[in-house]
């Protein structure tokens, strides 16, 4: 150990005491990011220590990067200079819930799992829908911006975080929002922090608005030779009176091409093959209500699957629809692992590009010999998993070649287009976060007033923030 | 930035700028004569302040032109769409121009497949959700001014309306933006595709109350028409029963589409006026939409109609037909107009609370209304806890309105007290900008005002909105008779 690195652990100590504070080189390992560790980690119990380890931080010119559980800490970006690891999960206390009014503050260290617990208990439920939900925390899912399948009905977090208490790169306390369901008092800061990735603050409490739980959710399924049928299903159903909860269309063999390394204690989240022909594309729509809504989504679903030249039409209840349901919601992660580099394009358009979009990308892969799968939600959000099989050098080439094809003709397209997720050594070669965009601009200012000395996070955002 | 109010600036600066704008936007797109700044003067609220000049841009060029120029002459700029505003969010509070954009009023492009429409922000609220209805789609915030208010308005107030309970407030409805920003830049934030890359540069200027930018364009979603919409009127004899069921129908987890309250007081205001067939006489009643599929409908309003009987409804009467759907709902969206009938100046106050605090809250609104003397009215979207108390005034009656606005206070106090907020969708404006340190601390407003000064450090946009000047903190300004910022009262 440094002696610059034990001056500031025993610094760090003096705030939070010892025991919350780790700096020996091997517990070290599971924060570090792109192969670099942090100097110390340490684990606040409260905002106030947040506070002051910020503020120790500024003074000492240390740079900070946030964590839970650590699961999307590869995500974007590796930070420029790396220090101090913020580790939350100390933080995890429900702060206010009031079931009757669905509200619900949270600080950020609670995890998902945990959470969703409480929630049901009183038959609510928060509709985040999130990947790696048996481990991540409420605070990195809802910093680093994952949305969910249940988008599609509910939004994303944007649509019901009532508001956040945060601290600054300058150790100050600040909030936004409120508690109450409907609010328009003071500027919407916590709409900044959903998906800044920590680069703006470190958030300290969340407040929710719940929902009630599903009533009798259940899938309906089709399978379909083209991702065209499969789309324009997707866009018949939007036009018709019915309301999914969630849509997802899924590649052929992306079940068995995300499975086939999951190891048996993990299973769980693997699909009942039979649900996924290995060579259709399948889309799944999620659906809740009374048995009398139920049937009626069914006929409607089934004469349109039929008109769009679907297949293996399918109604999915019970243990098979949470497993199909584990299956959307961990798409990201299970494609992760299942390639030692995998490479995940984070496609948006509209939905009447998705058709192209998926296309396109397919097109990418293919002519790069990359193997693929793909989950295009309806609200035309598309993950492109690129799975090769090795992570060689002439692998990284032709990844770049194929995520700057895919991202050229997304902006073409008139969409978005970012790559999250990728082997650490190909961040530097990859347009992680997508061509440059006019706005860039005005959020550098921003993040220049909520964090002036660069501390939080740099360099891991979008536009070099 | 200074108000030519303030007699420092010299006239001839005025005569300069007037003629440039003149220039620019010909001699109808802009308006100096005192005559013709009186309606200026004005906007929903009980608020007052003269604006310079009134210019009317017509596109996006022009307001990047009409910045320039205000920067050069150290004008401020007010952006303004129908002036239905309620807390003087579109008032020039420090003199100024008025930059009025009703003349920037087209739908640039409506997409019906992906459900999305792009207007210039001068395009009224209700009429983009009827060039839409064709297409089975709408525009879903509807505040109750939507048949005059403009959607730009809408985005600057972050505005609500009684189907927002179900459907969501102006910013889940906002995808992108084109906006100008005081430096006279154009800047385009968001995309129509979702999740573009960054800070949600969208969700901070929505409801920034014209303080950031002006807004020259806006990209919203389209939602789907319901299938079915059942309407039901609820009747009470007392207020803690129709409070008490909307509890109820939170707690078990039923979201109509609205959940609208009315007090005796308003019942009779609004019958008198709209003659909708609400019982006069009545203490309260709810005026509830349910929506969604025809399956879903019969059984959720089934529900709602059986938990008005368990708590002591009197009546409860489901609108047979559009015809007698509109017309209840017609009664909502002209209360503020029939309350204006009676007391032609009150004061409406768009307090929040905790939905389950609401039988508490109205019993301490009728004691306040008590100890200063008023009959407070109450109508209001009991389903998300956003009250609307109307305290009516006379206008002339200085000590009166004094009274007013510090029962007003009081009431806002209690919202606080509550767990609540200051306003739910009318924004704080210069109306309750002294109200704000009740709800965020000096750092909090720190932070916001620094963000206000990264878009616009001069000033430039809607001076003296938002935040308590630094003096006048705590202290109530009201009109006086000459104009703006009257003595504390």
């Amino acid at each position: 150990m440094s002696i610059a690195s034990m001056t500031a652990s025993s610094r760090l100590a003096s705030i939070t005491g010892p025991t919350h504070v780790i700096s020996d080189s091997p517990n070290l390992t599971a924060y570090e990011i792109g192969g670099r560790k942090p100097v110390a980690v340490v684990r606040p119990g409260t905002f106030e220590e947040v506070a002051e380890i910020v503020r120790f931080a500024a003074a000492e010119k240390l740079a900070i990067v946030p964590t839970g559980a650590r699961t999307k800490l590869q995500m974007g970006l590796p930070p420029q200079q790396y220090d101090l690891a913020l580790d939350m999960v100390r933080l995890d206390r429900v702060t206010a819930y009031d079931p009757a009014d669905l509200t619900l503050a949270v600080e950020p260290g609670i995890p998902l799992a945990l959470l969703a617990s409480v929630l049901a208990e009183h038959k609510q439920w928060l509709p985040l829908g999130a990947p790696f939900q048996d481990h991540s925390t409420i605070g990195g899912t809802i910093a680093s911006g994952v949305d969910g399948t249940f988008r599609q009905s509910y939004g994303t977090a944007r649509d019901y975080v009532l508001g956040i208490e945060f601290v600054t790169g300058e150790g100050a306390c600040a909030k936004s929002g409120g508690r109450v369901v409907k609010n328009v008092t003071g500027y919407d800061l916590h709409k900044l922090m959903i998906g800044a990735m920590g680069t703006l603050g470190i958030i300290t409490k969340i407040n929710f608005r719940t929902f009630p739980a599903l009533i009798s959710p259940c899938a309906l399924a089709a399978s379909f030779q083209t991702a065209e049928q499969a789309i324009e299903l997707r866009h018949r159903i939007s036009r018709s009176p019915l309301l999914p909860v969630g849509l997802e269309i899924f590649s052929p063999g992306s079940c068995e091409r995300l499975c086939a390394r999951v190891p048996a204690d993990t299973a769980k989240h693997a699909m009942p093959s039979n649900l996924f022909s290995s060579s259709a594309w399948t889309l799944i729509a999620g659906f809740s209500g009374t048995e009398e809504v139920l049937r009626r989504c069914e006929d409607e679903f089934f004469k349109m699957g039929v008109d769009c030249g679907g297949s293996s039409l399918a109604a999915i209840r019970g243990e098979e629809f949470s497993a199909a349901s584990n299956f959307a919601r961990e798409f990201v992660p299970l494609a992760l692992g299942a390639s030692p580099a995998a490479t995940v394009v984070k496609i948006s358009v509209l939905p009447t590009r998705m058709k192209d979009a998926i296309a396109n990308a397919v097109n990418a892969a293919n002519t790069n010999l990359l193997p693929w799968a793909a989950m295009a939600r309806g609200v035309g959000v598309i993950y492109f998993a690129l799975l090769p099989n090795d992570g060689t050098e002439e692998t990284r080439f032709r990844a770049i070649q194929a995520t700057d094809q895919i991202l050229h003709e997304c902006a073409e397209l008139g969409g978005n287009a970012t790559i999250p997720w990728s082997p650490s050594e190909w961040k530097g070669v990859l347009k992680v976060w997508g061509p440059q965009r006019t706005d860039f601009d005005q959020m550098r200012k921003l993040k220049n007033l909520f964090d002036p000395l660069n501390i939080l996070s740099p360099g891991r955002f979008a536009g070099g923030i | 930035m200074k108000s030519w109010n303030d007699s420092t600036i010299p006239a001839e600066m005025h005569t300069r700028l007037l003629n440039d704008l003149k220039r620019l936007l010909g001699p109808d797109g802009v308006l100096h004569e005192p005559e013709d700044l009186l309606l200026y003067e004005y906007d929903g609220s009980i608020e007052v302040a003269r604006p310079d000049g009134v210019v009317f841009p017509l596109c996006t060029e022009d307001v990047v032109e009409i910045v320039r120029l205000a920067n050069l002459h150290e004008t401020p700029l007010v952006g303004r769409g129908a002036g239905t505003g309620l807390s003087g969010g579109a008032l020039a509070r420090q003199g100024g121009l008025v930059v009025v954009f009703s003349r920037m009023n087209r739908i640039l492009d409506i997409d019906v497949e992906n459900q999305r429409a792009t207007v210039q922000p001068g395009v009224v609220n209700l009429d983009l959700s009827l060039a839409v209805a064709h297409a089975g789609l709408h525009f879903a915030p509807d505040p109750s001014s939507q048949k005059a208010c403009t959607i730009g308005g809408n985005v600057s107030e972050n505005s609500g309306g009684p189907h927002t309970l179900a459907y969501g407030v102006t910013t889940n409805h906002v995808v992108a933006l084109a906006v100008v920003l005081p430096s006279g830049e154009m800047v385009r934030v968001g995309s129509p595709a979702l999740d573009s890359p960054g800070y949600d540069l969208t969700g901070l200027f929505v409801g920034s109350e014209g303080t950031l930018a002006l807004v020259t364009e806006i990209t919203v979603k389209l939602t789907r028409l319901p299938e079915a919409v059942k309407t039901l009127l609820a009747v009470y004899d007392t207020v803690d029963d129709a409070t008490e069921t909307v509890a109820e129908i939170t707690r078990r987890g039923i979201t109509p589409a609205a959940c609208e309250m009315f007090d005796s007081w308003t019942i009779r205001a609004v019958e008198e006026y709209v003659h909708a067939g609400y019982p006069v006489g009545a203490a309260a009643l709810l005026l509830m939409d349910v929506d969604g599929l025809r399956e879903a409908v019969e059984s959720a309003a089934q529900e709602v109609a059986d938990i008005c009987r368990t708590h002591h409804a009197t009546q409860v009467r489901v609108a047979r037909d559009l015809a007698e759907r509109e017309l209840l709902w017609k009664g909502r969206k002209n209360a503020f107009g029939a309350v204006g009938r009676i007391s032609p100046t009150y004061y409406a106050m768009d307090g929040v609370i905790p939905r389950t605090k609401l039988p508490e809250t109205l019993r301490r609104i009728a004691q306040i209304g008590k100890k200063y003397g008023f009959e407070i009215g109450n109508i209001f979207h009991a389903g998300d806890g956003n009250l609307h108390p109307l305290i009516p005034f006379d206008g002339r009656d200085r000590e009166q309105f004094r009274r007013a606005v510090a029962a007003g206070t009081e009431i806002i106090r209690c919202c606080i007290d509550m767990g609540g907020s200051i306003t739910g969708e009318h924004g704080v404006g210069m109306e309750k900008d002294h109200l704000m340190p009740f709800l965020f601390s000096e750092s909090d407003l720190k932070l916001m005002r620094g963000v206000r000064d990264v878009f616009n450090p001069a000033g430039l946009l809607n001076p003296g909105k938002i935040f308590p000047s630094s003096k006048a903190c705590g202290e109530i300004y009201a009109r006086t008779s000459q104009g703006t910022n009257g003595p504390p009262v």
